[in-house]
């Protein structure tokens, strides 16, 4: 099982009435690997990571984690993935500390104090334990959410611009952190941004998402020269943009 | 079945409790202002009345058990919309949290705070007006048990409704246990209701129990095939609200509401 993909997609389609959000996307993320998700507004990219975590049911398809199909009430596997999600915020009426305890709980950490305690010092929460997280500033707040991320030691890790609301240096440092993470841990990160220089310095592959599918995929640092563009923005543009252009090359 | 991931959804209610005074009022001040109301009204009318059956004797046990079946319903049902509120339903079930664990963990939350409630009410009626619920004997057991049953099925009703509806059908979601309560015969026999309205008391739980008090004040007896008719309705109802909520949570899993619940889906 230790060979098993941290997150294997075959076919996954989401349809909404006449819309396809997602259609037919296959790939996969492999442990101790960083992929990045790309793509304009309503590309696919949230609606994917929903599919991911078992909050939206897919149309077709399949999602197996760690070699693990979801789907139904099979939420065992939860445990061993997390997420943090700039739209998805833990909620602000409890306490940091309240919030995390909670969310160690539902994961099963074990040790969930001590836990808690490294984790509010790794994302420099501890002054802010006692204090409700919505009171806390939204760069804040997203580091609660990444605390909770966190709390599990996740095998797979969703996050869905997770720098957001981050000033550029704290976003630096939730950038080297999640690396170092990967790194020491071999999890695998799927990592949704609209922040290329995020995706070019984090990734070590992107998918480029249009009209729900997957357009692109590559080593974000060649990616662009390959389909002759200067960066990985003029990419990204052009994807958003006029799709078809890519696809005829 | 995981009674930690219970014990998380329990928990959480616990914290929001003891961080905020105001949801305090819901557990005991409702039932309290109730309580006061109704033995006001009942030491009056026994003062200038010449009733057979002491007005206090029948006005506070039915107050007391309406009360107790209200604060089980909305017990469950707050402890829902402060997820609701605190947009926590993605968090919660991206999580290994299974939707059968988390209703325990509100229905939990219902007990506490319903028993809370209770436990003030029947301290206050019987130092303000010298009333022992406790006077209706075991009689008091299947009782509650029924109408616990029936204010649970009410909550997961009322919770898979809010589900659907979207946050605004909170206020379809307050008045339901008022609409029932003038055929539940809380004050009065189902017999004085009009004929055609008699078959809709006959069809829910709770008139069963205030027929059964009313019995047991008078003749110190109730039938016993009528509390077990009490029962298996108020089962059937929770079965039924139990796949309701069920069918509606798929829906919702299906429609991706998760991520756009503010959208008011009605």
């Amino acid at each position: 099982m230790a060979s098993s993909p941290a997150v294997e997609i075959d076919g996954l389609t989401k349809v909404y009435g006449n819309i396809r959000a997602v259609d037919r996307v296959s790939f996969c993320v492999r442990q101790g690997e960083i992929v990045g998700l790309l793509g304009p507004n309503g590309a696919g990219k949230t609606s994917t990571i929903n599919m991911i975590l078992g909050v939206l049911e897919p149309t077709a398809g399949s999602v197996k984690i760690l070699g693990e199909r979801v789907g139904g009430q099979n939420r065992d596997i939860m445990k061993r993935v997390n997420f943090a999600a700039a739209h998805e915020r833990i909620p602000g009426n409890l306490t940091v500390w309240q919030d995390l305890y909670v969310f160690a709980l539902l994961y099963g950490v074990r040790n969930a104090r001590r836990r808690i305690r490294e984790l509010l010092e790794e994302f420099s929460l501890s002054a802010f334990e006692d204090t409700r997280v919505g009171l806390l500033s939204s760069g804040e707040q997203m580091r609660a959410s990444l605390a909770k991320a966190m709390l599990n030691r996740p095998e797979l890790l969703l996050l869905d611009e997770p720098t957001a609301s981050l000033d550029p240096s704290s976003a630096k440092t939730i950038r080297e952190k999640i690396q170092s993470y990967t790194r020491q841990s071999g999890a695998g990160v799927l990592w949704a941004s609209h922040n290329m220089h995020e995706v070019e310095t984090v990734c070590d592959r992107v998918l480029f998402f249009s009209h729900g599918s997957v357009l692109l995929e590559g080593d974000p640092r060649t990616l662009p020269q390959e389909h002759c563009k200067k960066d990985l923005e003029e990419l990204f543009i052009t994807v958003a943009r006029e799709p078809l252009t890519l696809e005829l090359e | 079945m995981d009674l930690q991931r219970v014990s998380a959804v329990f928990l959480r209610q616990i914290f929001l409790l003891r961080l905020n005074g105001a949801r305090i009022t819901n557990v005991f001040l409702w039932p309290a202002l109730d309580l006061l109301l109704w033995g006001f009204i009942a030491t009056y009318l026994d003062r200038v009345g010449k009733a057979q059956v002491s007005f206090l004797t029948v006005f506070l046990g039915a107050a007391v058990l309406w009360g107790f079946l209200v604060r089980v319903q909305t017990g469950m049902m707050t402890a829902f919309f402060e997820d609701m509120w605190a947009h926590n339903f993605f968090n919660f079930f991206a999580s290994p949290l299974r939707i059968w664990e988390y209703t325990l963990g509100l229905i939990a939350t219902a007990i506490m705070t319903a028993f809370a409630g209770l436990s003030l009410v029947l301290l206050m009626a019987w130092v303000f007006f010298g009333y022992n619920l406790f006077r209706l004997g075991l009689f008091l057991m299947p009782f509650m048990g029924i109408l616990f049953v029936f204010g649970v099925a009410l909550g997961v009703f009322t919770s898979a409704m809010v589900l659907r509806l979207g946050p605004s059908a909170e206020w379809l979601a307050w008045p339901i246990p008022f609409i029932l309560g003038p055929f539940a015969g809380i004050f009065y026999p189902i017999s004085s209701l009009p004929k055609y309205v008699q078959p809709i008391s006959w069809a829910i739980a709770p008139s069963y129990v205030f027929e059964g008090m009313r019995g047991v004040i008078a003749s110190g007896t109730v039938s016993q095939m009528d509390l077990l008719l009490g029962f298996v309705i108020a089962a059937a109802y929770l079965l039924a609200a139990a796949l309701f909520f069920v069918y509606i949570f798929r829906l919702v899993l299906r429609n991706g509401l998760f991520t756009r619940f503010s959208a008011e889906s009605m």
